[in-house]
């Protein structure tokens, strides 16, 4: 399909945005549904689709509302196709009830949130980083969903492949958490070849469909992940919001199937938490300092921390990819040598109470905010890490 | 190698276009270009901004703060950016857009009439790409020949009138400071 992709472009190297690399990424790792309702700064996203979908076999609608969108990206993927909307703030508040529904029926989907200021409308045209404990903890319920952050275009693509084969492979809805800024920002990228590539796709059912029964496990790569029966396939599957137990019906009242049921949907992803989370650091051996940042803001504190370097000063960045689940040893152990954190983040502090409790409680955690549209500077963040020496 | 490219003006003029088409060609000439822009929620009108960063080297903050070159298409713009540029940097602008374009400090100043150019070849809509035209000329950042695939790239419709803008604003840019 990736070759269908480069020879309807007729080129491989591209300068383009953040939304529309998400469109490329997903296109390459198969997906061929598009629910949504256009919002700013997420409209290329849908404008992407609505232009790929029809040429590859793939079906595009543009829904009444955003509620209605993530409930038909849902429909998709329960009848087996890779399935993906795209929204802002906003729209990501009114998924919030269906993103649980598709963390208790396990139906995997990629959700791309291109974040604005917020709340309410807020700013439509202006970047934040304001939805980073919503796309965790949005929708009610204990859960595990899992949450990624691109820096650049490039990782906007490469990271939207990662999304489908997270969510197959977990069965789980899997957000792609872009920004105003990357969203619209355009640079060079490659797409890549075909057999560099890796797509994943869902562990089908393979026992007779007499016995088939839709949440049992243990016969997929995770033993915590159920196998997958497509609906139409000849596979008798019920999906319910309500708590079920392993043939898919509602036991509402049983503790012990509710709690088997909850704990196996967080522990699925938690158990796996090592090859799923992903980080990316620099000078961190010796660095008394370290700036912690993720998607955009990323950009920005690697320039102050090569500044901070330049002027001698033993400073260190890491930068989460991974932004859900939150790896709390891991953490701890990369940030163990550091007197003081400095996180920055566009918003007045989110991703600061997971690191502050991942820390030792001796290590200073300061937080480096900015909200109203502009990135930080590099000279903001270096006059924190300035402040600290 | 690092230069920073601000344009600016009001929405509808075509700021953000010129932005792609600058990095673009920066992409085409082998160097890295990061193009980012900044506009309210008017289909047109308001005030927009378009940054290119371009480097022979991985571009980390993708914002420019003392633009090497600042193209400039209208008086707001030019009252908000035009001192934003670097020590003997550059400001292009369109004098009939920006009567007030007095200006202390070490710049390179060019002026050129966009905007009755681009009138008399037919459009005002083509203004951006004279410009262009201009900034070519007074800059030797990029080749004539990598802007002119990235125009040929980004605008496919019109491209006789987008290319005879950019010919004009090449010839009739003047150099005033």
């Amino acid at each position: 399909m990736t070759n269908d992709v480069i020879r309807l472009l007729g080129k491989n190297q591209l300068f383009i945005q953040g939304d529309e690399a998400a469109v490329y990424g997903a296109l390459i790792a198969d997906c061929r549904f598009f629910a949504g309702y256009p919002i700013t700064p997420a409209t290329e996203v849908a404008e992407g689709m609505a232009k790929w979908m029809p040429r590859l076999g793939g079906v595009y609608v543009q829904m009444e509302d955003e509620i209605a969108s993530i409930a038909s990206v849902i429909g998709a993927s329960c009848t087996g196709v890779k399935s993906m909307t795209a929204t802002s703030g906003p729209g990501f508040s009114l998924m919030q009830e269906c993103i649980g529904y598709a963390c208790m029926a396990e139906i995997p989907c990629v959700i791309v949130n291109v974040q604005r200021g917020g709340p309410s409308t807020g700013q439509p045209t202006e970047a934040a980083q304001g939805d980073v404990m919503q796309a965790m903890w949005g929708t009610h319920g204990d859960h595990q969903i899992i949450a990624l952050a691109p820096k650049s275009v490039q990782e906007t693509l490469d990271l939207t492949i990662e999304a489908f084969n997270l969510s197959e492979d977990y069965r789980v809805p899997v957000i792609l958490l872009l920004d105003a800024e990357i969203g619209h920002m355009r640079e060079k990228v490659v797409l890549p070849e075909i057999k560099n590539v890796l797509v994943e796709e869902r562990v089908p059912a393979t026992i007779e469909p007499d016995r088939y029964r839709p949440y049992r496990t243990g016969f997929t790569r995770s033993s915590k992940v159920p196998e997958f029966a497509p609906f139409g396939s000849g596979y008798r599957t019920y999906v319910t919001g309500l708590t079920h137990d392993k043939r898919g019906f509602p036991v509402t009242t049983s503790a012990d199937v509710h709690e088997e049921l909850v704990r196996r949907l967080v522990e699925k992803v938690q158990d796996d938490i090592d090859s799923i989370w992903y980080y990316e650091d620099s000078f961190l051996e010796d660095a008394e300092i370290v700036v912690v940042s993720y998607g955009t803001t990323s950009r920005p504190a690697a320039s102050a921390v090569k500044m901070a370097r330049k002027n001698g000063l033993k400073v260190g960045h890491l930068r989460l990819i991974t932004i859900w689940p939150f790896h709390y040893e891991k953490t701890r152990d990369l940030l163990k040598n550091a007197h003081t954190i400095i996180v920055a983040e566009m918003n007045l502090g989110q991703m600061i109470h997971p690191i502050t409790e991942a820390v030792s409680s001796d290590t200073k955690v300061i937080l480096a905010p900015k909200i109203g549209g502009a990135i930080h500077t590099p000279f903001e963040i270096l006059k924190f890490i300035e402040g600290e020496q | 190698m690092k230069a920073g490219i601000r344009i600016s003006g009001f929405g509808g003029q075509g700021i953000i276009l010129s932005g792609v088409i600058v990095g673009k060609a920066a992409v085409n000439q082998g160097f890295n270009a990061v193009q980012t822009q900044s506009y309210g929620p008017e289909a047109r009108g308001g005030s927009t901004r378009s940054e290119v960063v371009i480097s022979d080297e991985e571009i980390d903050y993708p914002k420019v703060e003392s633009a090497s070159v600042s193209i400039i298409m209208s008086q707001e713009a030019f009252y908000k950016y035009a001192s934003r540029t670097k020590r003997e940097g550059l400001i292009i602008y369109d004098p009939e857009l920006i009567p007030d374009h007095k200006i202390d400090g070490d710049f390179k100043l060019a002026e050129i009439n966009a905007t009755r150019i681009a009138s008399e070849l037919g459009t005002k809509i083509v203004a951006n790409i004279v410009m262009l035209g201009a900034f070519n000329e007074m800059c030797s950042l990029l080749s004539k020949d990598s802007m002119t695939e990235a125009i040929k790239d980004s605008i496919p419709k019109m491209l006789d009138l987008n290319l005879n803008a950019f010919e004009a604003g090449i010839n009739k840019v003047k150099l005033v400071k």
